[in-house]
C-alpha cells in the first residue's frame, strides 16, 4: 500500500457517496482526490452522475438503477490501486490580471494591518505563487485555492457583505479564492479581476476547473478598465 | 400560454442539471420530481420534459391553443374557467381557457405539465430556473405576469388520457417521518444528540425555500464542533450548524458545504421535503443502505412502468 491510508467511504444516502482521503487542507491529499476523480472520468462512467473533487475527498452521485453501490466500490478500488502509481498531471497555470486595493479591494489594508505589512507587501506576496484549485463550489464557477502564504492567513470579516461584486479576490483563512457571479460573502476581499469566472456567453462558461493551477498578475487601474471593455 | 398571475413564486423546471456540480452549478430542478415525473407521463411527455412548479398557490394562466395538461402535487383547488378538475389526470383545455391553481390544502408545491412541455432554450442541458444564478428556465427568472411561454410541439406517437394510479402519489403530509441513512459525519454528533435527532419532532420555521428549510426543536450537541472542511452536499443532506438545529437541503442548495451532515433524506422522501410549509413539524427515522435501495428501486420502477404504459398504449 506505500504507505498511504485507505480512505474512508462515507455514505450520503443511497445515491451518492464521498471518498475522503484525510481530515486536512493538504497538497497531497487533494492531488490523490483529482488522480482518483480523472481515473474514474477515463473510464465507463455508466450509472455514474457527477464526480465532484473537493478539498480531501470526492463527491460521488450515482444512479442506483444503473450501478449498484457494490460495483461502485469495486471501480473505486481499482482505481485507487491504479492512481497510487501515478501522479496526477500538471497543467499550465492560468493566468488572472488582478487590480488589487482601492475600491476593488476594500480589504486590502485591513489585511495589511493585520499582519503588520505593507498593502505592497500583501500584493507581493498574494502574487507570487501558483495556487492550486482545490475544488470549484459555493456558486458556478467559484474556485478555492490552496498554496496561500501564511503570513497573509486571515479571518472572514465579522459580518459578511451583502453583495460582493463578480470578480472580487478575497481571502479566508487558509484559502483564497475568486467570486464568481455577484454573491453575498465573508470574505476579505483585496482585489478584484476584470476577467469573468463564469460567462454564459462563452462556449465553456467556466474559466477554471478543479485540477486547474491558477497565478495572479497585479494590474493598474487602466488596464482593468480597459479588460473589463474588452 | 400567457401568464395572468404567477401567485408567490412559479418557475420553469425539469429533472435538474447534471455534470456541472463540479464547476460549482447547482442541480435545480423540481423539488418534487415523482409530481412533475408523474405530470409529464400523463400528458405523454418524456420524464424529464420542463414544467412549471408552483408555490403556494395562487396561480392563473391563459391557454392560447388547445394542449392537454396535467397537474399534480398534494391536494389543491385546480380549474379550467369555472369548471373544477381532478388533479394526477390528464386534461384537455381549448384556447383561451383560464387554468387557475390555487393554494394546496396540506403542502405547498404543485406541477404543471403540458403535452410537448415548455420550450425555453436548455442552459448546460438543462431548462431549470436557478434563481440565485439568474439562469435556466425563462430569462433565468420566475415568471412573471404577462409572460409568454411557447409549448414544444413535437408531434409524437397518441397517448391515453388517464389517471395516475394511488401508489404513485407519495404520501404528502404536514408533518411526514422522513426516512434517512445516517452519514456522511453522523460520527460527529453525540449519542445523545442523534437520539434527540431521531426521537424529536422538528418544526419547520418560515425560511424555508428551494435551497433549503431551517428546522426549530431539541438542540443536537457536537462531539468536535459543527465545521468540517467543506465537501459534497445534495438535496436531501440534513446539515447541523453550530446551533445545533438542523437543516433540510433542497434542490438548489450549494454543491459543497461546510458543516457536518447527520443524515442524508432517501430519494422517495424528497418529494414530502417539497411539500413542507411552515407550521407543520417533521420527524426522522432511519433505514440502512439496503432498504433505502429497495425503496427507491421499487419506487423508480412503479414510475418507469407509468412512463411507458402511457407511451405505447394509445
Amino acid at each position: 500500500m506505500d504507505g498511504q491510508p485507505t480512505p474512508r467511504i462515507l455514505l450520503c444516502g443511497e445515491t451518492a457517496l464521498s471518498i475522503e482521503f484525510g481530515d486536512a487542507i493538504d497538497a497531497s491529499i487533494n492531488r490523490r482526490v483529482h488522480a482518483l476523480a480523472d481515473h474514474l472520468r477515463s473510464g465507463s462512467l455508466a450509472g455514474i452522475l457527477e464526480l465532484n473533487p473537493t478539498y480531501r475527498s470526492l463527491f460521488v452521485q450515482y444512479d442506483p438503477w444503473e450501478l449498484s453501490h457494490e460495483r461502485l466500490l469495486m471501480l473505486i478500488e481499482e482505481g485507487l490501486s491504479a492512481t497510487r502509481a501515478r501522479p496526477a498531471v500538471q497543467r499550465d497555470p492560468v493566468e488572472i490580471p488582478v487590480c488589487y486595493g482601492m475600491e476593488f479591494g476594500p480589504d486590502l489594508d485591513v489585511v495589511a494591518a493585520i499582519h503588520g505589512l505593507t498593502s505592497d507587501a500583501v500584493v507581493a506576496l498574494h502574487a507570487a505563487p501558483v495556487y492550486d484549485v482545490v475544488m470549484v463550489g459555493f456558486t458556478p464557477g467559484f474556485p478555492y485555492l490552496s498554496g496561500l502564504d501564511k503570513r497573509l492567513e486571515t479571518p472572514r470579516k465579522a459580518s459578511p457583505r451583502k453583495v460582493v461584486p463578480a470578480g472580487s479576490v478575497g481571502i479566508a483563512d487558509r484559502q483564497t479564492g475568486i467570486y464568481s457571479i455577484d454573491s453575498p460573502g465573508g470574505w476579505q476581499i483585496i482585489g478584484r479581476t476584470p476577467v469573468r469566472l463564469f460567462d454564459l456567453e462563452r462556449a465553456d462558461p467556466f474559466l477554471v476547473k478543479p485540477g486547474d493551477r491558477l497565478l495572479f498578475t497585479p494590474i493598474p487601474r487602466e488596464d482593468f478598465e480597459g479588460l473589463a471593455h474588452s | 400560454m400567457r401568464i395572468l398571475e404567477p401567485g408567490p413564486l412559479a418557475t420553469i423546471q425539469d429533472l435538474g442539471r447534471r455534470g456541472y456540480r463540479d464547476r460549482g452549478v447547482p442541480l435545480s430542478g423540481a423539488m418534487d420530481q415523482t409530481a412533475l415525473r408523474v405530470a409529464n407521463g400523463l400528458v405523454g411527455n418524456a420524464p424529464q420534459a420542463a414544467g412549471i412548479e408552483i408555490t403556494a398557490g395562487g396561480f392563473r394562466a391563459e391557454l392560447t391553443g388547445e394542449v392537454r395538461f396535467a397537474v399534480t402535487g398534494p391536494e389543491m383547488e385546480i380549474r379550467v374557467n369555472q369548471e373544477a378538475i381532478p388533479p394526477w389526470t390528464t386534461c384537455t383545455a381549448s384556447g383561451g381557457d383560464i387554468l387557475t391553481v390555487g393554494l394546496a390544502k396540506q403542502g405547498l408545491r404543485a406541477y404543471l405539465a403540458l403535452s410537448g412541455g415548455i420550450d425555453v432554450p436548455p442552459v448546460m442541458g438543462s431548462r431549470s430556473t436557478y434563481l440565485r444564478g439568474g439562469f435556466g428556465g425563462f430569462r433565468g427568472r420566475a415568471l412573471m405576469k404577462g409572460d409568454i411561454l411557447a409549448i414544444a410541439r413535437t408531434p409524437g406517437p397518441p397517448f391515453p388520457m388517464r389517471r395516475a394510479p394511488s401508489s404513485l402519489i407519495p404520501p404528502y403530509s404536514e408533518h411526514p417521518k422522513l426516512r434517512v441513512v445516517l452519514g456522511p459525519q453522523d460520527d460527529y454528533i453525540t449519542p445523545d444528540g442523534l437520539a434527540l435527532f431521531l426521537g424529536a419532532e422538528y418544526a419547520v420555521t418560515a425560511r424555508c425555500d428551494r435551497m433549503g428549510i431551517l428546522l426549530e426543536g431539541p438542540r443536537i450537541a457536537h462531539r468536535f464542533g459543527a465545521d468540517i472542511i467543506s465537501d459534497g452536499t445534495l438535496p436531501g443532506a440534513v446539515q447541523v450548524p453550530g446551533n445545533g438545529q438542523p437543516a433540510l437541503l433542497g434542490a438548489d442548495c450549494q454543491t459543497t458545504g461546510g458543516y457536518v451532515k447527520v443524515a442524508t433524506v432517501i430519494s422517495s422522501d424528497l418529494p414530502l421535503v417539497a411539500q413542507i410549509v411552515p407550521g407543520g413539524t417533521v420527524s426522522f427515522e432511519t433505514v440502512t443502505l439496503l432498504q433505502a435501495r429497495e425503496i427507491t428501486l421499487k419506487r423508480e420502477y412503479q414510475l418507469r412502468s407509468f412512463h411507458a404504459a402511457g407511451s405505447h398504449s394509445a
